[in-house]
């Protein structure tokens, strides 16, 4: 099944991504190519199989509920392109 | 000094013959001419190396150092540094200094090792050739106009070039063993969940892992001792008994059985690529080794499952980069939601908007059942299908990659056409095996040949035994390129 410029516009805004008219052509032909490539798979007969959803099979491992972090707060937000009074800072949300 | 290998480098030191600074000074020097020649690193620190290298100097000089104290490595660009800026090849974390460090970074601090520098690589560890770094590609120390391979292109060829006597890298469908198999270095691709994820920038979860690159199947032995074992932080990492992949290394290999997959000696391989690979294995059969024939029928669908899979792991991983916390944010934008979009549009690279995009899509609602789940199921069958192999075999050997390193820009228009250079590693991925690459020959233009071996699960202490037998008895992993003699 191959995608129209409507789809591609939509996982883009799906994905938080913002495309120009150009990238979102470019971007059909390639997607579109890759997804023939995947194509393959539909083919599989995967009756009764499991999926894999992990390399290794193991359970999730549980810890002791208690405080492991420490507080680092300052060298974390450092990287943050703006922040203030200890705070992310980012545009309006409510208006 | 560049000219010897990590074991080496190790005994002079402890034989107090040579100072890490000595080794370490030298090593940068390169790092400054011939390591900017080829592009091989992102970032230099000349006063923090210098400062481990004194440390270990002490260290050495008190009679506490391990095997690594003093020795030089390079880390790939995706583990992170405290102090260190540690981008990911990416214009999103360009200017991204760690406050902490990874769980590798930390092992190799505690062993006394410096950090030499970080390493180029593809964007967010997408790519077969180096060619999506943001600060621009890694250039072959065998011939400056092919690709090193990828992603952890810089690792492999600070490697092959002697800028370093051993690097870290990560392979999550070929990343290690590729490059590796491009520049004629040794390199391993541990069992998943052996190297703690903690601090490495993620991809896709279920089949990232970290490795090493090195000249020797010893030297990945003793890089492995310091980087693999169990790390809490890392909600998938093992829990096993630390090993020393040392031991088993000298004994013979009269009696192991190699597998031979079917599927990868086709017609798709390059002759000039299969000619050394069919050597080694009559090496190895002069060494004591059997050769049984095994099959793989369901390798053929390990390309279009991992590029459902990985995409979709990459889609959701890669959506923490909002600009808000870390990272690039774009400086002109209207709301919330345009400076999501303007900063993530701003600060990925193509390659990886192009997975973010077929991830995205694959996990979107209607179409999850019909790709996703349908990818899982054939990972299954993919792994299943060496489960079975190994029934009748010890290792498995095959080639590395379709052919010799390419020429830059040759395969950069079509996505499809880089994605197959990964045909015979991703399986391994997929399965969660060990995997290695290790030098065996020359092919078209006198450039390297790598040969994989395939390991059962945990088992890469069989597979460092393999390889360095191998390595007794040929010198392909001492030959260097001309930049690098």
């Amino acid at each position: 099944m191959s995608l129209s410029d409507a789809d591609v516009r939509r996982i883009a805004h799906l994905a938080r991504l913002a495309v120009s008219d150009a990238e979102a052509e470019a971007a059909l032909g390639q997607l579109n190519g890759i997804l023939s490539m995947v194509d393959a798979l539909r083919a599989v007969d995967t009756t009764g199989i499991e999926p894999m959803a992990h390399a290794v099979e193991m359970s999730q491992r549980l810890r002791e509920d208690t405080v492991t972090e420490v507080d680092r707060r300052d060298a974390y937000q450092a990287t943050a392109p703006l922040v203030e009074g200890g705070l992310y800072l980012v545009p309006k949300v409510i208006e | 000094m560049h000219e010897l290998t990590l074991s080496e480098i190790s005994r002079l030191l402890a034989a107090g013959k040579v100072s890490s600074m000595e080794v370490t000074s030298a090593l940068l020097a390169r790092a400054a001419t011939l390591g900017k020649a080829l592009n091989a690193f992102i970032s230099l620190d000349e006063e923090k190396s210098l400062a481990q290298a004194a440390a270990a100097d002490a260290r050495i000089a008190r009679g506490d150092g391990g095997r690594l104290t003093g020795i030089p490595i390079a880390h790939k660009d995706l583990f992170c540094a405290e102090g260190w800026r540690t981008t990911c090849g990416s214009k999103m974390l360009a200017n991204f200094v760690s406050p902490y460090d990874a769980h590798v970074i930390s092992r190799f601090n505690e062993e006394g090792a410096v950090l030499l520098g970080k390493a180029n690589m593809d964007e967010f560890a997408m790519g077969s050739s180096n060619e999506n770094s943001y600060f621009g590609p890694v250039k072959n120390p065998w011939d400056v106009t092919r690709v090193p391979g990828g992603s952890s292109g810089g690792s492999a060829a600070i490697v092959a070039a002697r800028l370093a006597p051993g690097a870290t890298g990560t392979d999550t469908g070929g990343s290690i063993r590729q490059p590796a198999s491009f520049t004629g270095v040794s390199g391993i691709r541990p069992t998943y969940g052996r190297v703690s994820r903690y601090g490495m920038v993620a991809f896709a979860s279920s089949l990232d892992q970290g490795g090493a690159l090195a000249r020797t199947a010893e030297d990945l032995a003793l890089m492995l001792n310091v980087m693999a074992g169990f790390d809490p932080r890392d909600s998938t990492s093992v829990e096993r008994p630390a090993e020393d992949f040392t031991l088993q290394l000298s004994e013979p290999l009269a009696g192991l059985r190699i597998g031979l997959p079917k599927e990868y000696f086709s017609a798709a391989l390059a002759k000039d690529v299969a000619t050394p690979i069919l050597a080694a294995i009559e090496e190895f059969k002069k060494l004591g080794a059997t050769v049984v024939d095994v099959s793989l029928p369901n390798q053929h669908l390990a390309v279009p499952a991992y590029y459902v899979i990985a995409p979709a792991e990459a889609s959701s991983n890669l959506s923490r980069y909002d600009g808000v916390r870390y990272g690039h944010r774009a400086s002109d934008y209207s709301d919330l939601l345009d400076m999501y979009k303007k900063s993530r549009a701003e600060g990925f690279g193509a390659e990886v908007k192009r997975r973010i995009l077929i991830g995205t899509y694959v996990l979107s609602h209607g179409y999850y059942d019909a790709y996703y789940l349908q990818a899982q199921k054939v990972r299954r069958l993919v792994a299943d299908d060496f489960r079975a192999a190994f029934k009748t075999c010890d290792v498995i050997m095959g080639p590395v990659a379709p052919s010799v390193a390419f020429p830059l820009g040759s395969k950069t228009t079509d996505a499809v056409q880089m994605y197959l250079e990964d045909l015979y590693t991703i399986s391994v991925n997929l399965a969660g095996l060990p995997g290695m690459s290790i030098p065996c020959g020359f092919g078209a233009d006198a450039l390297p040949v790598g040969l994989q071996i395939i390991g059962p699960w945990f088992d890469e202490a069989r597979m460092l035994n393999v390889a360095h037998q191998f390595q007794q008895v040929t010198d392909w992993h001492r030959r260097a390129p001309l930049c690098g003699a």
